[in-house]
């Protein structure tokens, strides 16, 4: 991150949203905000089978989408073109103004497992990219998801949830201004998902960055997202704006009326 | 129940660490006795004692010092060049497609070849010296090493490589923090096996051709009937065998502590 983005901090994105009385985000995480992500005609291709056929989309900084599909509808695809893990056979990814090319250090992914490293502790484990002061930056964001007496653990001793939380502290040690969530709770028990639901809400408030989601589960994804988007047949079937309160407890009427609409087109 | 379960299966009372030995000693015993009351010829399989004694006059004129030393120097030349070269070999194959592509099948033609099937040759290249040993008990550590190395870097976790791409690792680190690391469980298995070839291979060498070591003890003693010097040869392998074992598992334990396989000894947490 540049030194530009630390002196000066963006501010939080949808103010009425983090008046909750929580502490903000320790001095050594400061917000670096949201990176607004461009799609302009978007196609991937696998062999002559088209995966993904033409997606436009424009995602204003500090919004979280999800996007909900069934498996095998390019989900996935979409998400590693935007990680820079694969190039599009056409059209452009612009994250920040800047086109998508290989990994960049404000662009951070969320795997569906932790994918931890074993032989690392988990404080080594968040600080993975290493730099100056990387100890105290791991360890104020292993604090910042609720796991700060778990720095000297080996991650074979973590639960299922604790290792998406380190997961989640490695994104945030470099202050992401797009995070990609793929499927990351789709492996937890009910209540653990809840759980991560909550803390990933809390987090995004405090650090305002882009988030796309990627889910199968149509109320994960009206629970977590301003905005949903259906991927069906490589297009985007539908985009709606989810216009509800954090949080969004299980069980709401409109939440409810959402999903039935989503599931509609899925 | 559980305080129960520790005292005889994990932390053990004295029972629980005398019971191994009691086996090896009984029969110990009886050979003795055995020997002593004539039904064993000293011929077939001389006494433990006898043995024991043998260990004692060698310790004390120095031979037995002097070819433990011997053969010990000739195992790790011969384990440092081989197992170093195919240290160095699986790292190249397992990280440079070109270059698997170029070595790896032939030297997978090569390890099917019994590397003691090549003494004959080995013997007319380098003579009956130091180096023919150490050529052979090179070749003979080099596969294991080598084929452990390039699988254990081939079947390292791709999640965790691309990962470490995502979290923008440069080429060193990545070798050094994901894929070293991800491949040592497998490269100390081949470690460990080399050992146990390591120690075969000089033994078969000394047997054949040598003025010193532990097998030309043996041999040498073989001609003059005394089996007692043979016996006690044997135990030397066997000690030297147990030693390099205890040593490479020390070893894993130290490297792969954060493997709940080796986390020996320490409570795994829920």
């Amino acid at each position: 991150m540049s030194l530009h983005e630390r002196a000066f901090p963006r501010l939080s994105l949808g103010g009425g949203l983090s008046s909750t009385g929580r502490p903000a985000a320790s001095a050594l995480m400061p917000k670096a905000g949201g990176v607004p992500l461009r799609l302009e005609g978007v196609v991937k291709e696998f062999s002559g089978r088209r995966v993904l056929d033409g997606i436009d989309l424009a995602v204003p900084a500090g919004q979280s989408v999800a996007v909900v599909g069934r498996s095998g509808g390019g989900k996935s695809t979409l998400m590693r073109l935007i990680a820079g893990l694969d190039r599009p056979t056409a059209g452009r990814i612009l994250a920040g103004g800047e086109p998508v090319a290989g990994a960049r250090p404000d662009v951070r992914l969320l795997f569906q497992d932790a994918r931890l490293l074993p032989w690392q502790r988990v404080a080594a484990n968040v600080g993975i990219a290493r730099g100056r002061g990387w100890r105290e930056r791991a360890l104020a964001a292993l604090a910042d998801v609720g796991l700060a007496d778990r720095a000297e653990d080996w991650p074979s001793v973590l639960s299922g949830g604790q290792r998406q939380r380190v997961a989640l502290a490695r994104a945030l040690v470099s202050d992401p201004g797009l995070l990609l969530l793929d499927e990351p709770f789709g492996a937890l028990d009910a209540l653990t998902r809840q759980e991560m639901h909550r803390l990933l809400i809390r987090i995004r408030e405090e650090h305002g960055f882009t988030s796309l989601l990627i889910t199968h589960d149509v109320a994960e994804a009206v629970a977590l997202a301003d905005r949903v988007l259906v991927l069906r047949d490589g297009r985007i079937a539908l985009d709606l704006a989810v216009d509800l309160p954090y949080p969004r407890p299980p069980g709401n009427r409109c939440a409810a009326e959402l999903e039935s609409l989503i599931l509609g087109e899925v | 129940m559980r305080a129960d379960e520790r005292a005889w299966g994990r932390a053990g009372g004295p029972w629980a660490a005398l019971a191994p030995w009691l086996l090896p000693l009984g029969l110990l015993l009886a050979w003795e006795a055995a020997a002593r009351s004539g039904l064993l010829s000293s011929r077939v399989l001389p006494a433990p004692s006898d043995v024991a004694a043998a260990f004692r006059a060698t310790l004390a004129d120095g031979s037995l010092i002097r070819h433990v030393a011997v053969s010990a120097e000739r195992a790790l030349t011969g384990f440092a060049v081989g197992g170093g070269l195919g240290f160095l070999l699986g790292l190249l194959n397992g990280a440079f497609k070109p270059a698997e592509t170029l070595l790896d099948s032939s030297l997978q033609m090569l390890r099917n070849v019994p590397h003691l099937a090549v003494i004959p040759m080995v013997i007319l290249w380098f003579g009956i010296g130091e180096e023919a040993k150490i050529f052979l008990v090179a070749v003979g550590v080099l596969f294991p090493i080598y084929l452990n190395t390039f699988h254990g870097i081939r079947s390292v976790d791709r999640g965790l490589v691309e990962m470490a791409r995502v979290y923008g690792l440069g080429p060193a680190a990545l070798y050094w923090r994901v894929i070293l690391p991800g491949a040592l469980p497998s490269i100390l298995l081949g470690l460990r096996y080399a050992l146990g070839i390591m120690w075969l291979t000089l033994i078969v060498a000394e047997t054949i051709s040598a003025s010193s070591g532990i097998g030309y003890m043996t041999m040498n003693a073989r001609e003059f009937l005394q089996t007692d010097l043979v016996l006690l040869g044997i135990v030397v392998y066997a000690l030297l065998g147990k030693l390099a074992d205890l040593l490479t598992r020390w070893l894993e334990r130290r490297a792969l502590a954060w493997n709940p396989a080796f986390q020996a000894g320490m409570e795994t947490a829920s």
